[in-house]
């Protein structure tokens, strides 16, 4: 069947004709698609058809596998991020990624926020504060560790991990905002309040965002892409997936008949 | 009997009782060296027999034991003391022979610096020809001044004329240097503020020397008279007695004060008489410090070898062949690392630090012979692999998603090993730290031909510029049970201590490991992960 380019409004980043292969076995078929500026897009489908992979191209994370090779090309600004010229870390600080299980560092909170800020080279006391201040307000979650930001990070609630690790993200301030499944750890009150904090973001950053839960995808995004066996299925406005989805594949899968 | 064999219950038996033997071996072990090596500071009583041939001995009771081919018969084995008088320190008596025996109330243990202890009982005050009778208080008295005067003797001749020399050496050292100059006018001069300065410092030891010899003549002053058990009297100058105690007479708390007087001394003081007496306390301080020196060498060696080989080298050809290398050395037998530390150390990295850098005092050697720092290097190598071991599994349970979390900030690899990941691998570290010591402590072979001696001058660590000093040789537990134990003249006379400096050894081993387990634990409980 005949695969149109769905149009966005514009666009930030751009996969055109992306293949990966674990090996030899080809985990991304083709994939082409773009991703608007400023908007929550979201990834759903069954698991193992290479939405973590997808997502991790665009920070280039599969880098530190060494099976992996791709075709095709990704842009983001225009840039192909793949490009021999470009630098790696460079484009981790502009992309930054929260994972499925939190990861803290075993380190203080405000440690663990600046961790990329030290990275960077900003080493002042006084930004460094106002850094964490306004990292862990923009991840709601100030108000209740601004009083102990010295202790663990490892003795945090999973939620509260999870939201310090998106701070920790924001805090260097990148464009795009991966997050692959970011809430499947989690109970409701922290998924609700983690969602509540993505639509925040959406104002200054460009936030893409797996995940195994419809009702999330529905609720948050406004653009979502299905994929399947490592093809994208369908890509389209959040409210026309659900509302009247173009392929039977979709609708099966949406419709809890499939996945 | 099939069926039995199929349950698997002889195989849980097997396996059980191999573990109790193990284990009740392992508890035999630790138990002799405790009661022995903590027995022997407890005050023995004194006893008196008459023998049939009607020889009186007093001594303490070392040993009792049936006389062998012979039914009911036993013999015991008497520390006589008063070798300087009997020759030896030790007789056999045939139980049968004794005809009477007693605690006698005014036997007295006379412990001395030289020649071991003495028994007896106390006659008097030598004042001229007479013998005057001495109270116990006016004993007491004389001890203690006499205690004084031993530590002023040390005092002088430790620091005070140590330090002379120390400085005459150097200056010594210096005019060999100028020697070799062109004698230009400007080096003439300074050969004469040299000899100079020499001189003053040869005024000053003579004055020293004075005082000591005046010191030793007061030492020799006052003297008292003991009646031994056969009758005969003996004279001994008061400073000889380092302890007088009457064991028969003594009240448990006494009996305790003493103990801990005696425990204390050992551990804290010097050892006097070929090591068979007195402390052990350079023989601690050299097996700590060289272990410290060993663990400041070994662990960076052993971490940034680990780190390569699981974080840059991950799974080449040539990594694996240096892995099992390494895993490999770790069975080389330790005199090996000796013989190499002997070589590569100190004839080769430490002849050539003598020619650059002290060529002045040549031909004697300064780091060109056994040392500290040699053997603490060779003890590295020899636990090196074990380190290596150790953090490799440290690094390797540090998870993928850590790394990807620093990765996904834009870290790059070296900050994202030298933040996140080597932090983690701490515990792991530690705990190749802590086998490395529990080998290094105990290892005895290397260290006695890379720079162990029985009887080191000075420790290591003293108050002259730059206070650790490197090149010097230095005492070890290990070697010193070998030394007393085996090497002493009188190795009968030195079983307690060996005992004694057993314990010493596992203590210090276990407190080393003690100090590395607490804080692995601390570290632990930092890093482990909260429950989600
Ligand atoms: N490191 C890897 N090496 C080889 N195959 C992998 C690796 N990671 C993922 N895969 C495979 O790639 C496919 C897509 O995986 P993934 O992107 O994790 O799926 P999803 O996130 O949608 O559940 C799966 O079939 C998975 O087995
Ligand atoms: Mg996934």
């Amino acid at each position: 069947m005949e695969k149109v380019r769905m149009e966005v409004p514009d666009p930030i980043v751009n996969i055109i004709g992306l293949s990966l292969y674990y090996g030899k076995t080809k985990a991304l078929k083709e994939i082409n698609l773009d991703i608007s500026k400023k908007r929550i897009t979201s990834f759903i489908g069954p698991s193992g058809c290479g939405k973590s992979t997808l997502i991790r191209c665009l920070n280039r994370l599969n880098d530190l596998i060494e099976s992996v090779t791709i075709e095709g090309s990704i842009q983001i600004d225009g840039q192909d991020i793949y490009a021999p010229s470009v630098d790696v870390t460079e484009l981790r600080k502009r992309v930054g990624m929260v994972f499925q299980k939190p990861n803290p560092f075993p380190k203080t909170i405000y440690e663990n926020v600046l961790y990329g800020p030290r990275v960077l080279g900003i080493n002042k006391k006084s930004s460094l504060d106002d850094i964490c201040e306004n990292a862990l307000k923009r991840a709601a979650l100030w108000d209740e560790v601004k009083d102990r930001l010295h202790m663990n990070a490892l003795d945090l609630s999973g939620g509260q991990q999870q939201r310090m690790c998106i701070a920790r993200a924001l805090a260097t301030e990148p464009e795009i905002l991966l997050l692959d499944e970011p809430c499947s750890a989690l109970d409701p009150i922290a998924t609700s309040k983690i969602e509540d904090m993505l639509v925040e973001l959406k104002r200054d950053y460009t936030v893409i965002i797996v995940t195994h839960n419809m009702q999330q995808a529905a609720r948050i995004s406004d653009y979502t892409g299905f994929f399947m066996l490592g093809e994208l299925v369908e890509f389209n406005i959040t409210t026309e997936i659900f509302t009247n989805p173009r392929e039977k594949q979709t609708e099966d899968y949406i419709t809890g008949r499939f996945g | 009997m099939k069926k039995l064999f199929k349950t698997g219950n002889p195989y849980i038996w097997l396996t059980a009782g191999t573990l109790t033997i193990s284990l009740l071996m392992i508890c035999g072990l630790i138990a002799l060296i405790l009661i022995n090596g903590f027995g022997i500071f407890w005050p023995h009583k004194l006893v008196r027999f008459t023998l049939r041939d009607g020889a009186v001995v007093l001594g303490e009771i070392a040993k009792k034991e049936s006389i062998p081919h012979k039914k009911d018969a036993y013999r015991t084995k008497l520390k006589v003391g008063n070798r300087d008088v009997f020759g030896m320190d030790f007789r056999w008596i045939d139980d049968a022979d004794i005809v009477s025996h007693e605690l006698p109330h005014d036997a007295l243990a006379f412990e001395r610096r030289e020649w071991g202890n003495m028994y007896g009982s106390l006659k008097g005050w030598k004042q001229g020809d007479d013998i005057k009778p001495v109270s116990p208080a006016e004993m007491t008295a004389m001890l203690k001044e006499s205690w004084g005067l031993f530590k002023k003797i040390r005092s002088v001749e430790k620091k005070e004329i140590g330090n002379i020399n120390y400085r005459m050496e150097k200056n010594r050292l210096e005019l060999k240097r100028l020697s070799t100059l062109p004698p230009t006018t400007g080096i003439q001069k300074k050969i004469a503020t040299v000899n100079a300065r020499m001189d003053v410092l040869k005024k000053a030891y003579r004055e020293k020397e004075d005082i000591l010899t005046g010191l030793h003549q007061k030492a020799r002053e006052k003297e008292v008279v003991a009646l031994l058990a056969d009758g005969s009297e003996k004279t001994i100058p008061v400073f000889q007695i380092v302890r007088l105690y009457a064991p028969n007479t003594m009240g448990s708390f006494a009996k305790i004060g003493f103990y801990v007087a005696k425990f204390w001394e050992f551990v804290s003081d010097e050892p006097r008489e070929a090591n068979t007496e007195g402390g052990i306390f350079p023989a601690i301080f050299g097996t700590v410090m060289m272990v410290l020196i060993m663990s400041i060498a070994v662990v960076p060696l052993g971490v940034l070898t680990a780190v390569y080989l699981r974080e840059y080298a991950s799974d080449s050809s040539i990594a694996r062949l240096v892995r099992i290398s390494v895993s490999n050395l770790a069975g080389v037998p330790s005199i090996v690392f000796g013989i190499f530390g002997l070589g590569f150390f100190i004839y080769f990295l430490g002849g050539g630090i003598d020619k650059l850098f002290f060529s002045e005092a040549l031909p004697t050697p300064t780091f060109g012979t056994g040392g500290i720092l040699w053997a603490s290097l060779t003890l590295a190598l020899l636990t090196v692999p074990v380190v290596v071991v150790a953090t490799e599994e440290g690094l390797s349970s540090v998870p993928m998603s850590i790394r990807e979390g620093a990765y996904a900030l834009g870290a790059t690899k070296f900050e994202t090993l030298w933040k996140v990941v080597l932090p983690q691998a701490v515990p792991g570290i530690l705990t190749g730290a802590i086998l490395a010591i529990a080998r290094a402590a105990g290892e005895v072979a290397p260290l006695m031909i890379t720079g162990v001696v029985k009887l080191a001058p000075s420790l290591p660590l003293d108050q002259h510029f730059p206070f650790i000093h490197l090149e010097r040789k230095f005492m070890h537990l290990g070697f010193h049970i070998y030394d007393v134990g085996f090497q002493s003249p009188n190795v009968e006379a030195a079983i307690p201590m060996v005992y004694a400096t057993t314990l010493v050894l596992l203590f210090t081993v276990l407190v080393l490991n003690l100090t590395a387990i607490v804080v692995r634990t601390k570290l632990k409980k930092w890093y482990s992960t909260a429950s989600l």
